[in-house]
């Protein structure tokens, strides 16, 4: 760092002579200045294409399940997270074309859970709503899609969002059972339905339970993100220090009041929630005594350095800059690049953000060095690990990916800086909209032209998107 | 060649001459050094073995060196000693195992205090040599019943099946289970090795400092068992009960398996001792035995013939194409697609393309049913098939293997349908099991790509191809069906072309011989009971029903015609009267047996027995005895396959024997025609012909190479 006194001309020079181009801080006579030194593009904007922008995002706390919010359904929180953003923008409710919303375990009586929470939360009866599920980066896919309709011209402003409600998951019974209960509501005569009742078997009663597992490999996540930090040679002293570092980042940010993008909710029957209640932050000596949660006796992954099951929902007001410039609003970003990917469902299921990272910087021209903000999503300290690993691998990019070299690891001080998934709560379809609306803030808290989000999903899949700082 | 980790010594085996590691006399010596130096050394507290192969801890014992009893009794002596002393290690040992654990191998990880395995499809656990007609002579017989049970033990020895992880976990084999990990910064072999290290060091570190206790947690069922086993009339029942499963399925003709049961009941009725001086002592005269000899020529011809003499072809087959989904073509299409190349299975009928594309479904779906395959990798296999009725695509295929009616015009027909819509490099491969590919040639516009390939039904089961050559069959279209034989997991044999090629003829006398035994009087009950006796794994009448009786007077029928008189004895009309009264065998519900509802007992088919009857001849006594009506029927079947040798048909002995046994069921314990004339005395053979010669004429005239042999007792067919 430069200090006091110094020439401008030197000043210049120093500039100059930088070869990456990063933010750089100097201190003038006690104040400081940001510079921020020329970006490998100045802006994503491209001639022809319409500028999209985030205008605002908020959540509902991320509550752990089955504490305060156990009673409600998943709409409802849902409901709240739209209502607490009409309320955020002063939005008119007829202003919106279109709303889209992720989810992941679906409550069956609200399949389209867009529309219930929608028409609850006071929107237009005429304004459609769709729903989308892609795992952990179902309101990813919201916000995408919410972006293609605004690119091709069909909508100006759209709402996106994800809801998540682990209090509650469908909980079915047997085939066999469900298949005797079908035929008895075509059985016509008595004597068809009692041989039917007889039929029943004990073990028929047996209910089926969701498990986070791959359908495909009927591996828990669990288990594969143990395979995967041990594959990467990632410690369980590593997890664990990941793990504290998000819950200490993340209560810093609550207390000094970062995570502006809460709203209060009241919940019925219950007192007003404002905050996430998973935040907790430890000691390593308490971590380490905790015993491994999925592969037994030697595994390292454990319940404190994995993302617990959350109750939660988020939503974000998407526009064209147009609009949103002639309806008054100051956006707080542009919703720029994004790429999809996808790989091997059993042996790199977490890996998306290692794949999603370098092909979204490539397709906006930018390189690693270019990101002032990182958010990543945090399944687990060791899928983290293990990413920032690959990452850093020119071996597993040259082998794996069809790459020359690797793209690089994010620095530390750019990434998940107030705290992520493993400690602010992790409701799978809401946490895209998070993510996005947290490297919006930080850009502009922190100072900053890009922010990158990236994270992976069930099914071996995974998402990246570049986000530009709206000019302030 | 050790290194100690943590006061954990980690023993790295690493045989730099093979690619796998093997028990030799060598690396005996080095793991006795290498375990005296750590147990010297004071800084060890606890070890681990391990081995650097992918895919390979330790594949066994190496046997090769040894020709008599004593030295083999002293070799099973010595390893004996040495896994003593790995059991009363006064260290902890863990044993590491990734990939295949088996024989010696096995037996020395289950001296050690501790075992870890990974769940990698390429670990497996087991006694083999039961399968070379040996037993698992270093201490095996004696530390296993110990470890999992008598019942289990005993299942693993006289079977010798290959147990997976998950089960050897189960079944207390061994302690822990490692999952094998994916692509890191290492490739995932490499890094699933290194992990395993690291796991079973850690392990090792907790054994020596009495934080993991090798004890298993015992369930309440295998108390019991415990306590039941501890009951001597118990155990003597089980001896038995043993015994007499073995006699039954063996018929008294393997001394293996008998003993095995005798090397586990002198251990624990008599101790330790007299139970290692058992085991090694039978170890020694098992080896020396003509059953022994012929089980490993047969487990060495299987290498030879499983490898691709050809050279590399020109192409890989990507696409195949086969013609015909009935039971053949569409368990050449299973076989196919299993092994990931796409494939085309065309029917002219969409009733035959929906029986076949349920026959590939099904045999897929039962290996998912056995866990040995996903439902999603059972999807994505099926996903390779491409059913159809029109030769759509056919421009793409590398080879199309013809799997149509067994009729000269027909395959004709087909021959020119396809070539009008396959490229220029496409082969030509047709699935006959007696037609001489020349004359299926012979409609072919480029018969250099014309090869013949005799697949054996079951096409997922039975392990054998056949591979017909014509001397106009070019070289690279041999190594391209070799190479494609070989991915379908097949066992293959290339013989010359010719009616009947090599097995087809082999059979057929055989089968003529049996045709004539019913005729004069013996109920197919009995035939049958005389060939499983001589070891064949199934009768000659029950063989008949399996194969088709149609096929077979097919077969007969045109052979017959190529071989005149040689070829005849039973009446061929007798089976056609079987065919036109619709006895056709098994797929018909009626041949020689009647089958049907699932009754245990098998019940001969009386209107056969009428039509036998009604051509019924009188046997000769003079050569009507049991053995003689035995030798009747091999003496025919190993003439005719030493007449292919003499006539170039077939290449080599080693070709013949395991066509033989891999395709027809030729007795494994006699390892097949050629090894039998080697250890029965060719004259003895020649003599007894001569006998069945004067009862019955030309049928049993020996061939000029068989005489020579006869002639010569130094000339023999294995060296």
């Amino acid at each position: 760092m430069l200090t006091t006194n110094q020439s401008s001309y030197d000043l210049f020079c120093f500039i100059l002579q930088r070869s990456k181009k990063e933010k750089c801080t100097f201190h003038f006579h006690n104040t400081t200045v940001n510079i921020f030194v020329a970006k490998s593009k100045k802006t994503l904007a491209k001639p022809g294409v319409k500028n999209i922008v985030l205008v605002d995002g908020v959540r509902t706390p991320f509550l752990q399940s089955g504490t305060i919010y156990a009673d409600l359904m998943p709409h409802d929180l849902a409901r709240a997270a739209l209502q607490g953003l009409l309320n955020r923008t002063g939005l008119p409710k007829d202003a919106v074309d279109y709303i889209v919303y992720g989810t992941v375990i679906q409550e069956v009586k609200t399949s389209n859970v867009a529309r219930e929470a929608a028409l609850g939360a006071g929107f237009s009866d005429k304004t459609p709503a769709h729903t989308v599920t892609m795992a952990c980066i179902s309101s990813n896919q919201a916000m995408t899609t919410a972006v293609g309709l605004i690119a091709a011209g069909q909508c100006d402003a759209v709402v996106a969002g994800g809801v998540e409600f682990m209090s509650d998951v469908p909980i079915r019974h047997s085939r066999r059972m469900r298949k005797t209960m079908l035929s008895l509501n075509k059985a016509k005569t008595l004597g068809a339905r009692l041989s039917l009742l007889g039929s029943i078997r004990l073990a028929h009663l047996a209910p089926e339970l969701p498990a986070v597992a791959e359908f495909s490999t009927a591996e828990t996540m669990g288990h594969s993100a143990d395979r995967l930090a041990a594959a990467f040679g990632v410690s369980r002293l590593e997890q664990d220090e990941f793990a504290l570092r998000s819950h200490t980042l993340a209560k810093k940010a609550q207390d000094s009041g970062l995570l502006s993008d809460v709203i209060s909710f009241k919940v019925p029957g219950k007192d007003i929630v404002s905050k996430d209640n998973g935040i907790r932050p430890s000691t390593m000596e308490q971590m380490a005594k905790l015993k491994p949660a999925f592969i037994k006796p030697h595994g390292t992954v454990t319940a404190a350095n994995s993302s617990f099951l959350t109750d939660g929902a988020s939503a974000v007001l998407i526009m064209s800059e147009e609009k949103a410039l002639a309806m008054g609003y100051k956006p707080k970003a542009y919703l720029r690049d994004f790429v999809y990917v996808s790989q091997d469902p059993k042996d790199q299921l977490l890996l998306g953000p290692t794949y999603a990272t370098p092909k979204v910087l490539e397709k906006s021209g930018l390189t690693l060095n270019d990101i002032d903000v990182f958010e990543f999503h945090e399944a687990f300290a060791g899928q983290i690990m293990a990413n920032l690993k690959a990452m850093e691998s020119d071996w597993f990019a040259q082998t794996y990916m069809g790459r020359k070299t690797k793209v690089g690891a994010p620095p530390m001080e750019k990434f998940n800086s107030w705290g992520g998934s493993l400690s602010l709560g992790h409701p799978f379809a809401a946490t895209g909209c998070r993510l996005v609306t947290t490297v919006a803030h930080r850009l502009q808290k922190e100072g900053g032209q890009y922010g990158l989000v990236a994270a992976c999903a069930a099914g071996g899949q995974g998402h990246a998107m570049v986000i530009e700082a709206y000019p302030q | 060649i050790y290194e100690v980790k943590d006061n954990v010594a980690v023993v790295r085996i690493n045989d730099p001459t093979s690619k796998v590691n093997t028990l030799s006399r060598h690396m005996q010596a080095e793991m006795v050094e290498v375990m005296n130096e750590i147990w010297g050394n004071a800084a060890v507290k606890s070890a681990v073995l391990i081995s650097r192969k992918p895919g390979c801890f330790i594949a066994g014992a190496d046997i090769k060196y040894h020709t008599h009893t004593h030295s083999l009794t002293s070799l099973s002596q010595e390893g004996q000693k040495i896994f003593d002393q790995v059991e009363k290690s006064p260290i902890p040992i863990v044993a590491a195992i990734n990939g295949s654990c088996l024989g010696g191998g096995l037996e020395f990880a289950i001296a050690c205090q501790y075992r870890i395995a990974t769940k990698s499809k390429k670990t497996i656990l087991g006694t083999p040599e039961v399968m070379l007609g040996l037993l698992p002579g270093a201490g095996g017989t004696q530390r296993l019943p110990k470890m999992v049970g008598l019942p289990a033990a005993f299942d693993m020895m006289l079977t010798g099946r290959n147990i997976r992880p998950d089960k050897a976990k189960k079944m207390g084999l061994v302690h822990q289970l490692v999952d094998p990990l994916g692509p890191g910064l290492k490739s995932p072999e490499e890094r699933t090795i290194e992990y395993l290290e690291e796991v079973a060091v850690d392990f090792a570190k907790g054994l020596a400092g009495k934080k993991v206790t090798m004890e298993k947690k015992k369930g309440l069922v295998q108390k019991i068992q415990d306590f039941v086993m501890g009951l001597p009339p118990v155990r003597k029942q089980i001896y038995k009960t043993v015994h007499s499963k073995v006699m039954k399925q063996s018929k008294g003709l393997y001394p293996a398996p008998l003993k095995i049961i005798e090397c586990v009941q002198t251990g624990i009725e008599k101790g330790n001792a007299a139970g290692y001086l058992t085991e090694s002592q039978n170890f020694g005269k098992l080896a020396m035995t003509s059953e022994s000899r012929a089980l490993i020529g047969l487990y060495h011809g299987q290498v030879t013939c499983k490898k691709n003499h050809f050279g590399k072809p020109e192409r890989d087959v990507k696409k195949l194409a086969v013609l015909g989904a009935g039971l053949m073509g569409a368990g050449i299409a299973q076989v196919t697609i299993d092994k990931g190349v796409a494939t085309i299975l065309k029917d002219t009928t969409e009733e035959g393309l929906a029986r076949g594309h349920q026959q590939v479904y099904k045999g897929l779906n039962d290996k998912t049913k056995k866990k040995s395959l996903t439902t999603f990798e059972r999807d994505g296999i099926m996903s390779l098939l491409s059913g159809q009725l029109d030769y759509r695509d056919f421009e793409n295929a590398d080879m199309v293997i013809e799997a149509v009616f067994e009729d000269l015009s027909i395959k004709h027909k087909v021959v020119k349908e396809v070539e009008a819509v396959i490229p220029p490099h496409c082969i030509f491969a047709t699935n006959t099991s007696a037609l001489p590919i020349k004359d299926i040639a012979a409609a072919s516009k480029r018969p250099e790509k014309v090869i013949g390939m005799h697949y054996f039904s079951p096409v997922d089961k039975m392990q054998l191809l056949e591979i017909i050559t014509t001397n106009k069959t070019s070289k690279d279209t041999t190594a391209s069906a070799v190479a494609v034989g070989l991915k379908q997991g097949k066992v293959i044999i290339v013989v010359g072309d010719g009616p009947g090629f090599y097995t087809t003829r082999c059979l057929a006398p055989m089968l003529a011989e049996a045709v004539r035994a019913l005729q004069e009087g013996v109920g197919p009950k009995k035939l049958d009971s005389l060939t499983t006796g001589f070891g064949f794994p199934v009768g000659a009448a029950t063989l008949a029903d399996e194969v088709g009786i149609d096929v077979a007077a097919h077969v007969a029928e045109d052979l017959g015609k190529a071989f005149g008189t040689r070829f005849g004895g039973g009446n061929v009309e007798v089976l056609k009267m079987m065919v036109q009264k619709g006895f056709k065998g098994r797929k018909s519900g009626k041949g020689c047996y009647v089958y049907g509802a699932k009754s245990k007992e098998k019940k001969v088919n009386s209107g056969a027995e009428d039509i036998l009857k009604s051509f019924k001849l009188t046997a000769p006594p003079a050569v009507s005895a049991d053995e003689d009506i035995q030798y009747r029927l091999v003496s025919r079947f190993v003439n005719e396959a030493v007449l292919c040798l003499q006539e170039g048909i077939l290449p080599d002995p080693v070709q013949g024997d395991i066509g033989a046994v891999f395709g027809l069921g030729f007795p494994p314990c006699l390892g097949g025609p050629f090894r039998f004339v080697d250890s029965h005395g060719a004259d003895k053979l020649v003599q007894k012909m001569k006998r069945f010669e004067e009862a019955y004429g030309n049928q049993f005239t020996p061939c000029q190479l068989l005489l020579d042999h006869a002639k010569d007792s130094s000339k023999r067919f294995h060296k």
